[in-house]
This record gives structure tokens, sequence and C-alpha cells, in this order.
């Protein structure tokens, strides 16, 4: 009985939180829903422009792209989307859900990513093809895949790798738990990594770099403000943040 | 089956929900089936991939199964018959994969088995032997999410046994190994039976800890629920061709058993 009445109690307090949060018109809410890839530079962007625009909250959904796609398209009420490659932005667009044309903000390549230290003593690309190392690579269905495939066939290395992840965090967490020896992974994932693994660059990355689009929504709640944030990304300090992050500047096609 | 009541004398407070939950479970498996792109199945059940996937989910699946009942049952009788302090303890750290997220599971397992783990460091030091990456791996995932399933299903029954006809067996001078061996196992044999099924069809259907720790590689370490994964990502009406392999083998292979245990049983 006297249980029951505490959790009544405690039902009680919650409901009125709840309703305590929906009822707080007066701070506009820009939800944003970006490519885990962004956790790290968004998260600052996000502190930055709540500081410039006093009032507003931003609130971020990251996950896989394809995820974010499905749950736009699927009708979850978000005002902004930032995609990891152009491929998952055009299921969003052709889906009639994006409002004005997506826009290039940022692009992002390529690292093998070593254990602390390289103790394999990875230089190239092609050392990938060592027969000795444990190598991983993400899976070809989702974005990372896709690009570490055209750079390794353009540069005719032919990897036999123990694994093809299936997202670019789970490549990067097999090195950082040392069961793998050698990844490919993005920049950014090196960057955001730190001490935990040793990056190592190679040139062939340019030929297969991601541009990473962003739009706000067709049913945006909060269309103005969206608008507001995507400009804020890709204004001059939204591009130091992400360049501080390993991103590369949008490629010259890119308005 | 001669306890069954009519169904005119359940309570309507009961039926509706019951019905309710029954549309609840059911709704889903009758949408795979209703929005399955059936003219292009044949095309997609021609790919080895499939093939080769479902080869090593049931290879893999039944291997877990036979290291689940090698470990497993001992385990259980363990915890059914005899009695230390802690017991209960340890009865409740063997549920714990039920609830620990799949996934979480594997970096668990990685932690522990992997290249660098505790165990799996010094396995690769004397015996060479990594688990990651390997079929072997996929059976140590899915043997460790299933392995529960089996404990506590032969626990039960264990302790719905009556411990009497061990300690005759006990009496009349029988080793308490002899007497598990031919007294209590052939007694508890439909629980055990159970239990294998509830782990084999537990590891059929592992996803988390197998990817976590196994990784992903056709062949090797591709189970089917992984290729319905990854088949999600960018060709979602294979992924729904590949459930519905795993669907009617599952059905299939359970329903089979399920016959031959009844028809078994009932002839003991």
């Amino acid at each position: 009985m006297r249980r029951g009445r505490r959790w009544a109690g405690a039902a009680l307090t919650a409901a009125v939180v709840l309703s305590g949060c929906g009822t707080q018109e007066a701070e506009p809410t820009v939800t944003v829903f970006a490519a885990a890839s962004l956790k790290e530079s968004f998260g600052t962007l996000g502190e930055k422009f709540e500081d410039e625009h006093p009032g507003t909250n931003v609130e971020f959904s990251f996950g896989g792209s394809d995820t974010l796609a499905a749950g736009i398209t699927g009708g979850a009420p978000a005002d902004v989307f930032a995609a990891a490659d152009e491929a998952t932005m055009a299921r969003v667009t052709q889906a009639g859900e994006a409002s004005g044309r997506p826009e290039a903000f940022a692009r992002n390549r390529l690292a093998i990513v070593t254990l602390p230290g390289n103790p394999h003593g990875v230089r190239s690309l092609g050392d990938l093809a060592r027969p000795e190392l444990k190598v991983v690579l993400c899976d070809v269905s989702v974005p990372c895949g896709a690009a570490a495939r055209t750079v390794l066939s353009t540069a005719r290395v032919r990897v036999r790798p123990a694994s093809y992840e299936q997202d670019v965090k789970s490549a990067l967490t097999k090195v950082r738990l040392k069961e793998a020896d050698a990844a490919l992974v993005y920049a950014t994932d090196v960057k955001a990594a730190g001490d935990a693994v040793t990056g190592v660059e190679f040139p062939e990355a340019d030929t297969a770099t991601n541009s990473y689009p962003i739009t706000v929504l067709k049913n945006a709640p909060q269309p103005e403000r969206a608008a507001e944030f995507v400009e804020f990304v890709r204004s001059a300090q939204g591009r130091r943040v992400l360049r501080e992050a390993g991103f590369l500047e949008p490629g010259p096609g890119a308005r | 089956m001669s306890t069954a009541r009519p169904a005119a004398r359940a309570p309507l407070a009961l039926l509706v929900p019951a019905a309710a939950g029954l549309v609840f479970l059911l709704l889903p498996l009758a949408a795979l089936l209703l929005r399955a792109p059936w003219a292009a199945l044949p095309a997609q059940l021609g790919s080895p991939r499939v093939w080769e996937a479902l080869r090593l989910s049931l290879l893999t699946a039944t291997a877990a199964t036979a290291l689940c009942l090698v470990l497993g049952v001992p385990l259980a009788w363990v915890l059914a018959r005899t009695d230390f302090p802690g017991r209960r303890l340890v009865r409740a750290l063997v549920t714990l994969p039920l609830v620990l997220p799949p996934v979480v599971g594997g970096v668990a397992l990685l932690l522990a088995l992997g290249r660098d783990g505790l165990v799996g460091r010094l396995l690769d030091d004397w015996l060479g032997v990594t688990l990651p990456f390997t079929t072997a791996g996929v059976v140590v995932a899915e043997a460790f999410v299933a392995m529960p399933f089996l404990v506590i299903s032969v626990e039960g029954t264990l302790r719905a046994a009556d411990p009497r006809f061990e300690e005759a067996a006990a009496t009349l001078g029988a080793s308490r190994f002899t007497a598990f061996r031919r007294v209590t196992l052939p007694l508890i044999a439909p629980g055990v039976a159970a239990g294998a099924v509830l782990a084999w069809a537990r590891a059929l259907g592992e996803f988390g800890a197998t990817i976590t720790f196994a990784g992903n590689f056709p062949g090797r370490t591709q189970t089917m629920p992984l290729a319905v994964y990854l088949a999600l990502q960018s060709d979602p009406a294979a992924a729904v061709a590949l459930s519905l392999v795993l669907l009617a083998v599952s059905v299939a292979v359970l329903g089979a058993m399920r016959d031959r245990w009844t028809t078994g049983v009932g002839a003991a």
C-alpha cells in the first residue's frame, strides 16, 4: 500500500517535470540530426551558437547517417540534417524532406589508424597488405567502407581484412582495444581518439573524400533558427572549429 | 493437454489483453511476410552469400549449444543440488548475460578473451590462439549469451525432480557422478532438451556480442543476423529476404525437434 503510494508520487513528479519542459515555449529548441563523426565538432558549435543566440537551445541526435535519414523520412521532428555523405542526403532530398538545396560544409578523408606508437611501422597504404598485420575495414554498405574500397582499388592495394566492421567507430574500437593492428577510418576519428592510437596519413586518401552536406528540413518546427544554425556552421567560425577537428574545407565545387 | 478448459469460461478481462498480446507478437511477423519482395526472392536466395551465412549460422549455433550443454548442465546441477556460501550470488551472476546488452557482452568478451585481454593474452602467448575474428570466436560469443537460458531451464527441472532417486542410487553404492549420469540425467532429459532448444534459438539470433567480439567477415564470422543488419543499410529488400530464410529455418528446426522430443519423452 505504502509502496504503491510512493510510486504514484514518483509518477506524479515525473509528469509535472515532463509537462514543465513541454510548456517552456519561451526557449525555442533547434533539433539537429548529425552524423556520428560530427559529434565532437558539432558539440562545440552548438555551445558557441547558444552563447551567441541567448534563449535558443540546440539539441543534437548523433547517429549513423543511414539511421538518421530513415528517421527523417519516417517523420521525426528535426530542424536540421547534417549527413556524412551525399548519397545519404540524397535519400532525404528525394523524399522531399529538405527545404532548399543541401550545402556542403566540410570534407573528410580516410587515415590509417595504428596501435599507439605505431609498433609495426606502418608508413603507407601499401603496408596494410602485409600478411602479419591484422587489418579491419568498414563494410562497403557504410560510407567509410565505400571510401576505403575506392582508395584501395585506386592504389591497387590488396588488403585481406580480418573483419568488415559495421561502422567507423567499431573499426576504431578494434584498434583501441588492440584487437586489430590497423584500420582505415576518418582523419577526424584519429584526432578524436587522442593518444589511444597513432594516425598515419597517406596521399591516396585524396582519391575518395566524403563531402558533408547540411540542410534545413521542410517540416522544421523552428525554420528561422534552423537556418541561422546552418549559416553558423558554414561561417568562418564554424569552419575553424571543423578544421580543428580534422575536417577539410568543402570542395571547390561547393557553394 | 486434458487440463485445458473451454474458452468460454475465461474472463473477458484476461481474454482481451491476451488477444492484444498475441496480435502484438504476430503483427511484425505478418508485416514481414506481407511486405516481403516475393518476386525478387528467388534472385536474392540464389546468392551464395546467403547460403554461406546460413551454413555458418547453423554450424555456430549448434556448436555453441554443445558448449552450453557441456558447461551448463554441470553448472545447473551444482546450483540446484549443492549448498555453498554465496550460492545465490553465483546464481544471480550466471543470469547476468540475460540482462546485459549483448554489445556490452561482446566488449566484455574482448576485454577477457581478446588478443590483449586478461586471459586472451595468455592464450595468444602460450598457444598462439586468438579468438576475435574467427569462427571459434562466434561460437564463444553465442555461447556466452545463450548459456544462461540453458542453466536456468535445467536448474528449474532439477529442482522439480525428486532428489530421493539420486539418494537411493547412492545408498545402493553408486558414486555421486554415476548417480548423476545414470539416474539424474535421464530424469531431467526433457528439461535439458528444452534448455538446449532455447539456447540454440538464442545463439542463432545472436547479433550484438557476435559482431562486437568476432567482427564481420563473409564465410568466417558473418552469421545470418549480421548479414541481415548489413544488408539493411544498403538493400532493405535483401534484408527482408534474409530474415525470411532465418525465420523459416528456425520454425522448421524448432518444430521438428519439438515433435521428436515430445514423442521421445512419451515413449521413455
